[in-house]
């Protein structure tokens, strides 16, 4: 402590982050994948292994999920969340059908247990609700009529994650696979309940909240989330997750006055999180789950397109606001990492983290620049079976 | 009027869309903080919508009274002087309240407090106008109107008896 040594750690990687994060607003890119190559480089057998720091950099981390699934929450209210649910259902059915099945058969393939199968599932299923929203109002999307329906899907999955990542937990828990049957249904059950209470309180709550006093309102907020969040995990149930519906219970002035006081924060131990996840990583292990990650990401490509154009068809949008749709939804990134890390410290074998993080760094990648491509390329394929649909007419 | 296509926007706001009489397709995005944007569909693909300006919740209000609703407006504010001084409020029957399960007139709320009880809120449904005989159950919600300390009082009730 006395030396500086720790500070120095800190310090460095946090530069280095912001070094990152002004690369990636320089070429447009979003900035997850970058903090988990960041992550990988300092490692161990990474160029620059941290030691001292490795505790502040692992609670850190945590922080940083729990507040990201916190804020996450505070952005909608369960009465919302309900009637998204109900009136985009079948769009939410087929998103879950084409997505996490992917991830599920690719781990049975590689011939995993049936657990990580399904953590790979998660990976592949979930949208970056951080990339695609920043993606929208980039690009200047969020007047679109496609757009409604893409932002009802990533919070159909985020709801869907509430009840996936406790149920996630328990099979990792290692109990196996039919023992988990009631725990899981006890911890949906759980979700459902508070959710459902949340519609009648959330009102008084925030009204218990709040203050015109930033400081007094930031730690209360932050200490109120951490207790929760830490509880839960003390009771064995998910702790992001806990903090999800924490966000989604609290609405109204309380929320929105959080919502501009946590962000820095959030900025900062999000990026921890990001790092921490690659930190985790040996980098050998990448190289041979790379083919794997490479064919499954082409895979996520096409199942999340599909899924856009199926969404954006059922509510009437045309052909090119249905292509624009689909590739918006293919960016994966901060909640597939949650998934992931999860699943890590859970203690499930490396090559499952590698394959994971492997995927989600393409598609954060690939994500983006689809979707700034996508319409020329649009237009083209348009223009072309055009042609083909009325054949020059010779005279 | 046109018809107006309402689309809730999760975690945004709402958006409404209508086309005007020469065939153009607007947008007005209400955002939840009170901001406002409007949006007009682009030439080719009508459902990729163009912002073409941004308002703040004073400008929104500026703009909806040079378009013609300062008419609207007035007739609002007359309105609200006249129930200046009364108070609407939703009040929980808590589990521990010694009223959960009993009728309205065991309360006397109304000889008490001179304030009344509008509506019983359960679940979804709302029972307007209550007569004395309605039983109120723990999770209930009572839509009181009456003055601020009245319906204060009220509280202090329905919690301790």
């Amino acid at each position: 402590m006395a030396d500086g040594r720790i500070l120095v750690e800190l310090g460095a990687v946090i530069v280095g982050l912001a070094v990152l994060s002004r690369l990636a607003l320089l070429l447009g890119l979003p900035t997850i994948p970058l903090y988990l190559a960041a992550g990988l480089g300092f490692g161990e057998g990474g160029i620059l292994p941290i030691v001292t720091a490795q505790e502040f950099i692992e609670v850190g981390a945590e922080i940083g999920l729990i507040l990201l699934l916190f804020m996450l929450g505070l952005q909608y209210s369960a009465a919302e969340l309900f009637s998204t649910l109900k009136s985009q259902a079948p769009t939410g059915a087929v998103d879950l059908a084409l997505n996490f099945t992917p991830g599920l058969l690719a781990g049975l393939l590689l011939g995993w247990r049936i657990e990580p199968a399904v953590v790979l599932g998660g990976v592949t299923y979930l949208t970056s609700s951080g990339i695609a929203s920043k993606l929208l109002s980039d690009l200047g999307r969020i007047g679109n009529r496609e757009t409604p329906m893409v932002i009802s899907v990533i919070v159909i999955e985020d709801l869907a994650m509430a009840v996936y990542l406790p149920v996630v937990g328990i099979l990792l828990a290692g109990s196996g696979a039919p023992a988990a049957v009631i725990p899981a249904l006890i911890a949906v059950a759980v979700v459902a309940g508070v959710l459902a209470l949340a519609m009648r309180v959330e009102v008084g709550l925030s009204r218990f909240l709040f203050s015109h006093s930033d400081e007094a309102l930031l730690l209360s907020i932050l200490g109120l989330t951490l207790l929760i969040a830490g509880t839960a995990e003390s009771f064995q149930f998910s702790a992001a997750v806990a903090a999800l519906i924490a966000g989604i219970v609290l609405s109204g002035p309380a929320a929105e006055g959080a919502q501009a006081l946590l962000a820095p924060l959030r900025d900062l131990f999000a990026a921890i999180f990001f790092a921490f996840v690659g930190l985790s990583l040996d980098p050998g292990e990448i190289p041979p789950v790379l083919g794997a990650a490479g064919a499954l990401a082409a895979v996520g490509v096409i199942t999340k397109i599909a899924t856009g154009w199926f969404g954006a068809r059922v509510v009437g949008v045309g052909v090119r606001g249905r292509a624009r749709a689909g590739l918006m939804l293919v960016p994966r990134g901060e909640f597939s990492i949650a998934i992931a890390g999860f699943a890590t410290a859970a203690g499930v074998d490396p090559e499952v983290e590698a394959l994971a993080v492997s995927y989600i760094f393409l598609l954060a990648f690939a994500g983006p620049l689809l979707v700034r491509v996508g319409d020329p390329i649009t237009e083209w394929l348009i223009a072309r079976s055009d042609r083909r649909r009325t054949p020059p007419t010779g005279g | 009027m046109a018809e107006i296509r309402e689309v809730k926007l999760p975690g945004v706001g709402v958006r409404y869309e209508f086309e005007t009489e020469d065939g153009k397709l607007v947008e007005v995005l209400s955002h939840r903080s009170g901001r406002r944007e409007i949006f007009v569909a682009s030439g080719n693909d009508p459902d990729e919508f163009r912002r073409v300006l941004g308002l703040g919740q004073g400008d929104a209000r500026t703009l909806a009274e040079l378009l013609g609703a300062s008419q609207v407006a007035e007739r609002l504010a007359e309105l609200q002087q006249q129930i200046e001084g009364l108070a609407i409020d939703w009040l929980p029957i808590r589990d521990d309240s010694p009223y959960a399960g009993r009728t309205i007139s065991d309360t006397r709320i109304r000889t008490r407090t001179g304030v009344s009880v509008v509506a019983v809120v359960r679940g979804d449904e709302a029972e307007p106008a209550p007569g004395p005989e309605t039983v109120i159950l723990a999770g209930d919600f009572l839509v009181v109107v009456g003055t601020g300390r009245g319906i204060e009082r009220v509280v202090e009730i329905l919690h301790k008896g």
